[in-house]
């Protein structure tokens, strides 16, 4: 007699029937859609943060990271609750367009320039940034920019800028715009024994340094700030406004500060939490300048930056 | 739904008349058989006689009921038997189950069928990894058990030994003397004097000679067919 | 930099271990993948043999079409999942972005062409083979097309298993709709995305290695199925 049935589809039929359990189980809980950057994610400081912040408000978080561009794009559509992200002007920017409300200074660390050990171009005891990049330029050593409009990109074009030094024309000889996230850049990096520009955050954390290493940093010109805002919710109404809210007063509230302060990645804080007070903030702001010329392993030589 | 009636049938394809001018009653009796050597065109009448093929000139009339009932009570196999790929009971169940049969009647009959040519033993062996022999004998067992009042046969042996095909036309002789017009072609002398009931000689597309066959052993009246029974006409 | 031998021992001890978020990360994967890969199938292998059986006006356009979209790009594919699923889209009422059933959708996309096209190459040959037969036997349009998905079911195993290739391995389509959010959508591929951003190169191998050895379960799986059906 034939056979009724068709064999080979059995099986994948059954094992739809399982594949749909996870999809079913999910959206148990109340959770919000954080939309945030490489950085913060690949760090490890969300894996430190989120369980802290769940065990307190019964609330998950889902991380979304990415950079801070598509973050801000993905909020602008409706597709997260939170932004937690590091470019000031866009964020000001997605604001005052009425996407978001109350965006909030959450935590800050710094740029760091990264090269080979070795430091072809002289940077290490450059007086600033903007002259570490011009020795760069002047030696032709190799630069790997992200090349991906991200926070990250537009603070180092920024810089570029401000050593007048067209970098963009050069894209393709020693200016390599690898187009990539910033793990990917400073893959790289490695590979190409090229410079990079990288969030203080993501240099700690990453594991394929080979001979690299932190060559320059303590500049002012090189603070990082990252903010969070939760979503407007007269454009996106789904938007999970209390739920956001809550995550962003923890944040910044004396447990999320403390949580921030006591992350460590190899025995160092990437992250610190914004000063409360700014008027302390800016009393100390006095200290950084005299760090620039020298090589800097700790962020601890800008903690007072903000301000 | 005999006789079936062939009235100036043509079918031509790239730009060649394979068949042309083909006129011929086919009447209930014993088996009719299209002789003649490869290339004449008698594959091509099969079909075009069981309605696979639509000719290009002329009409296939059968006697009585429309092409589409026809279809229903005629059956075919083919000189390279086609075997689905699935047990020797299930090639013949699955006619029966396009027919509409229930699920037991197809049972007894496919039963019947496999036992008539010999296959019992294999019913459960998939159809593709029986013999030529074999697989030629289940396509006989397919088209036998849909109970066909017309069968067509395109050389059913013309890739079998001596053994099997004495199997298969074993088969044919008994379905025929059950009732069952057969048409067959086949350029197989010997095979044409065994079986034939009469000779439908054709000949580069055209039918040359139609002739009872023990007349035309005797003496066929064209050409053709005479240089064709001395082994000469091998075109 | 990391050799293949430190990532094959990596492999091994995080199997060894049997680590939960590496459990729980395949068992995505593998849900993930293959729901695709049958939603794909269901759909596909049917329109496969229409294309091989049915003729049609434009016929020939629809099978270059299908044939062309084994080609989508994995991100572009992810990209108008998102638009389409996104809450500015309009199917974002569904609340659909950020879930296993976002990447789901977008994995049936990039692989229905894929068993689309494979199933109508096959069925085709068959349908070559079996067509006077069928005729002759008066089998309907209606009636060939299952016959043929029957009879052609080696193939379409093998069709499956090359979707299934596609969907396992694609990063693209995924990391967009889904977003990697750990313990949500977070997948073998996303996750050696992951690892590669992070520097962790021989993790990432080895995450790499053991989705091989999923697929090879996979495989020799449905290829063990498949010799026993062979032929009856």
């Amino acid at each position: 007699m034939p056979r009724p049935t068709f064999p080979a589809l059995f099986p994948l039929v059954v094992l739809l029937a399982l594949a749909l359990a996870p999809v079913a189980r999910a959206g148990e809980r109340p959770f919000i859609t954080l939309a945030s950057t490489t950085s913060t994610e690949n760090s490890g400081l969300f894996a430190h943060l989120l369980p802290r912040f769940t065990a307190r408000t019964g609330i998950a978080v889902r991380v979304i990271a990415v950079g801070t561009g598509q973050a801000l794009r993905l909020a602008r559509n409706g597709d997260a609750d939170v932004l937690l992200v590091h470019h000031r002007p866009a964020e000001d920017a997605f604001v005052a367009e009425g996407f978001g409300i109350e965006r909030r200074d959450v935590m800050y660390n710094d740029f760091v320039l990264v090269g080979p050990a070795g430091d072809p171009a002289g940077i290490a005891g450059a007086p600033d940034a903007v002259t570490a990049l011009r020795r760069i330029a002047a030696a032709r050593s190799p630069f790997a920019s992200r090349g991906d409009d991200s926070g990250t990109h537009k603070l180092e074009r920024e810089l570029w800028a401000a050593a007048g030094i067209d970098a963009a024309a050069a894209s393709g000889t020693w200016y390599r715009e690898m187009g990539n996230g910033m793990g990917a850049t400073l893959n790289a990096a490695v590979a190409m024994n090229a410079y990079a520009l990288s969030d203080r955050a993501t240099w700690l954390a990453f594991g394929n340094r080979g001979t690299h290493r932190l060559l320059f940093a303590g500049d002012r010109a090189l603070l990082n700030p990252y903010g969070a805002i939760v979503v407007n919710p007269a454009r996106h109404p789904q938007v999970k406004v209390a739920l956001a809210r809550a995550f962003v007063d923890w944040l910044t509230g004396p447990e999320g500060r403390a949580a921030i302060a006591g992350f460590r990645v190899g025995g160092e804080q990437p992250f610190f939490p914004w000063p409360k007070d700014r008027t302390d903030a800016r009393g100390r702001t006095g200290s950084v300048p005299g760090h620039g010329h020298r090589r800097q392993e700790s962020t601890a030589a800008i903690a007072a930056a903000p301000g | 739904m005999l006789p079936l009636i062939l009235e100036g049938i043509g079918f031509r394809a790239g730009g060649q008349d394979l068949l042309a001018g083909v006129d011929l009653a086919i009447a209930a009796g014993p088996p009719t058989l299209f002789l003649g050597p490869n290339g004449a065109g008698k594959s091509l009448l099969l079909r075009l006689c069981h309605g696979l093929l639509t000719p290009t000139a002329g009409a296939v009339r059968w006697t009585g009921i429309d092409a589409e009932r026809a279809r229903r009570r005629q059956a075919m196999v083919f000189q390279t038997p086609v075997m689905l790929r699935r047990a020797a009971a299930a090639n013949v169940a699955y006619g029966l189950k396009l027919r509409g049969l229930a699920r037991a009647e197809r049972a007894a009959r496919t039963a019947e069928a496999l036992a008539l040519t010999g296959l019992a033993e294999l019913a459960k062996r998939p159809a593709r990894l029986l013999s030529g022999g074999e697989q030629q004998r289940l396509a006989l067992a397919r088209a036998w058990a849909l109970r066909p009042e017309v069968l067509f046969l395109d050389e059913p042996t013309a890739s079998l030994d001596p053994a099997a095909t004495g199997q298969v036309e074993a088969i044919v002789r008994g379905i025929a003397a059950a009732g069952v017009k057969i048409v067959m072609s086949t350029h197989d002398l010997g095979q044409a004097r065994r079986l034939a009931g009469e000779i439908v000689f054709l000949c580069r597309g055209r039918v040359a000679e139609r002739a009872a066959a023990g007349a035309f052993f005797a003496g066929p009246r064209c050409a053709e067919a005479r240089a064709f029974l001395e082994g000469r006409l091998t075109w | 930099m990391p050799d293949l031998w430190e990532a094959a021992r990596l492999a091994l001890a995080l199997i060894v271990a049997g680590d939960p978020e590496l459990v729980e990360i395949v068992a995505r994967s593998l849900a993930v993948s293959l729901s695709a890969v049958a939603i794909a199938c269901l759909a596909g292998f049917p329109l496969g043999a229409l294309l091989a059986v049915v003729r049609f006006p434009g016929r020939r356009i629809v099978i270059v079409v299908v044939y062309t979209l084994m080609s989508l790009p994995p991100v572009f594919v992810g990209l108008l999942v998102y638009v389409l699923l996104s809450r500015s889209g309009p199917l974002g009422v569904l609340g659909l972005m950020f879930t296993p059933t976002a990447m789901v959708i977008a994995q049936a996309i990039l692989v229905g062409p894929i068993v689309t096209a494979l199933a109508h190459r096959a069925l085709r040959g068959l349908y070559v083979e079996y067509r006077d037969q069928l005729c002759s036997l008066g089998a309907r349009p209606w009636q060939v097309a299952p016959t043929l998905l029957v009879d052609g079911r080696t193939e379409l195993a093998t069709a499956a298993l090359a979707g299934f290739g596609r969907a396992i391995a694609e990063v693209g389509a995924v990391l967009i709709v889904g977003g990697n959010i750990a313990h949500v959508t977070r997948v073998m591929t996303t996750t050696i995305a992951l690892e590669t951003s992070k520097g962790n190169l021989a993790l990432a191998m080895a995450l790499g290695l053991i989705l091989l050895l999923i697929a090879l379960a996979v495989n020799a799986a449905v290829l063990a199925l498949g010799r026993d059906a062979r032929g009856t």
